[in-house]
């Protein structure tokens, strides 16, 4: 559904998208992850019309967004990163215009709304004008929004900034939904929302992609994936280096697989280790690798690989 | 072309939505009111006309009209509703021309709302109907020429304020560039084809046949030309800022 191939984009002297390129296919969420000013707002910005890319493809449901734009906006439904809305206008107005804008009218244009008030948990504040809305409902007003003319296409800039945790989980749930019948893109700072909510992440930095895959892909790319930490009496860190390099915690011992290869094993090997030393085993934990860890490592690689 | 349509329809119920279309009304018409009538002197000059009344107005627009247009873009890029509103199915100039179209019938309204005036001067004596609707003609061109350049100030800049002076100071160069007073100055260390050429280029040279009765289509042409010219530039500027 959504091509991106080779997209650059210039703000003057300074370079904030890279040489991006991915594809999105129906019934796929994919969680665009990156630090503030990688260039995720404005990849963002690009598949859906706003800025011109200064270079590559942006094709989405088969339209060039540069050379159809029309056809192409007609299939996305967007959430800024502002997640603006005409602060004097009320819920239900600003969503008729959101419905008649994408050539909904009456009984569909009905439907649409009431579909999308109670996707968004709106029923409450239909009447009261934008400015007078707390943050939350003003985000979801927006989300409403763009979900309107129930679209293929999902392009969401942090849609969960600024929501309490309960509506945080609602949301997650929705793109989760979303995501089996259309192509979902969304940016994040949470990491726990790749695991949440999506099928594949990808990791950007300084306009460049630095790691994609599925969310147990980029964690087993974390150095303590597979380590093993220990927690048992009689346990040494001399007996146990035969294994692995260890790390002595507080009353524990985490073990790190010496590569990837030998992590499936290492477990194994930990448990035979202890019961042929007879140790008393308290707890014992296989870790299965941390994303903000992978996160840092890949979009740090100045201050934290030294 | 429906979106465009939406766009307008959206822009003007804005307007109504908050007090501020009712106190601009209110003040255009008690201005428009005074100017006539007082400094004017519409009763004095004893002709059934309303060149009284027509002859205040690229004055008179010239602090209203700004008044009216700064918002138009300013506010959607201080907002960030513009990115909203341009990333839905509708082309630049769709949204341009929505939200002109939208401001200008509101400036027609106001304009409408001075019809007592027309009706004062039929009941005194009897005026050439015929030249006081071709000065209305020419007030809605004026009007929209210097929403056109509001429009283009508009789009430059996030602050509504400097949108507005800017709109002011150009409308100004407009008016003076025809205004008795300057070409009267210019004539002494120019040629008169120079000064001519000058004039040429103001509101008020073009606006004088309107309020004669004559409605001259190269008056007309003009006007519409500002207004094309100032919306084009618009669109650049709009496109601009997302070029990068």
């Amino acid at each position: 559904m959504i091509r991106i191939d080779n997209l650059v984009k210039n703000f003057g002297a300074k370079r904030a998208v890279d040489g991006i390129s991915f594809t999105v296919e129906r019934g796929e969420v994919v969680g665009f992850l990156g630090p503030n000013g990688s260039g995720k707002s404005t990849t963002m910005r690009m598949i859906t019309g706003f800025y011109p890319p200064t270079s590559g493809r942006v094709s989405v449901g088969g339209h060039d967004v540069s050379e159809a734009p029309l056809a192409a906006k007609r299939l996305i439904g967007y959430l800024p990163e502002s997640a603006a809305a005409y602060p004097e206008m009320t819920v239900e107005g600003f969503l008729k215009f959101a419905a008649a804008m994408r050539g909904l009218e009456g009984e569909a244009r009905r439907k649409a709304i009431a579909r999308v008030v109670e996707r968004c948990f709106l029923g409450s504040v239909l009447r009261q004008s934008i400015d007078t809305l707390s943050k939350g409902y003003r985000h979801r007003t927006c989300l409403a929004q763009a979900l309107i003319h129930d679209p293929e296409v999902l392009i969401l800039d942090e849609p969960t900034d600024g929501l309490d945790p309960n509506q945080k989980h609602e949301v997650r749930n929705l793109i989760r939904e979303m995501g089996r019948s259309k192509a979902v893109i969304f940016s994040t700072h949470i990491l726990e929302e790749v695991d949440a909510a999506c099928t594949r992440a990808i990791i950007i930095d300084r306009g460049r992609i630095v790691a994609q895959g599925t969310p147990h892909e980029l964690r087993a790319m974390s150095a303590s994936a597979g380590a093993v930490t220990l927690e048992a009496q009689g346990a040494t860190a001399e007996r146990l280096a035969a294994l692995g390099k260890v790390e002595s915690l507080e009353g524990a011992f985490r073990i790190y697989p010496r590569d990837a290869s030998q992590a499936a094993a290492l477990a194994a090997a930990v448990i035979d280790l202890v019961s042929r030393e007879g140790w008393k085993v308290q707890g014992m934990y296989s870790e299965r690798g941390e994303l903000d860890e992978v996160f840092r490592r890949i979009t740090l690689p100045d201050t934290v690989a030294k | 072309m429906k979106p465009l349509w939406i766009i307008a329809k959206r822009e003007l119920a804005g307007y109504f939505s908050s007090p501020v279309a009712y106190v601009f009304l209110v003040i255009f018409l008690l201005v428009a009111g005074f100017l006539t009538f007082t400094a004017g002197a519409f009763f004095e000059r004893g002709e059934a006309g309303l060149g009284a009344f027509f002859g205040w107005h690229p004055w008179l627009y010239l602090v209203l009209v700004p008044a009216v247009g700064m918002r138009l873009w300013s506010e959607e890029r201080r907002s960030g509703t513009i990115e909203l509103l341009l990333t839905l199915p509708v082309t630049t100039w769709q949204a341009i021309l929505g939200k002109f179209l939208a401001s200008w019938l509101f400036l027609a309204l106001a304009l409408a709302l001075t019809f007592p005036v027309a009706l004062t001067v039929n009941v005194l004596g009897e005026p050439d109907n015929g030249a006081i609707v071709a000065g209305y003609v020419g007030s809605l061109m004026l009007a929209g020429a210097y929403l056109a350049i509001t429009c283009m100030t508009s789009a430059m800049t996030r602050n509504q304020v400097v949108a507005f002076i800017l709109a002011v100071v150009l409308c100004l160069f407009l008016i003076l560039a025809g205004f008795n007073p300057v070409t009267d100055l210019l004539v002494r260390w120019a040629s008169p084809a120079v000064v001519d050429a000058v004039a040429a280029f103001s509101v008020v040279t073009h606006f004088d046949g309107f309020q004669k009765g004559v409605l001259d289509s190269r008056d007309l042409l003009f006007f519409l030309s500002v207004i094309g010219f100032a919306l084009f530039a618009t669109g650049v500027i709009i496109r601009g800022h997302r070029a990068g």
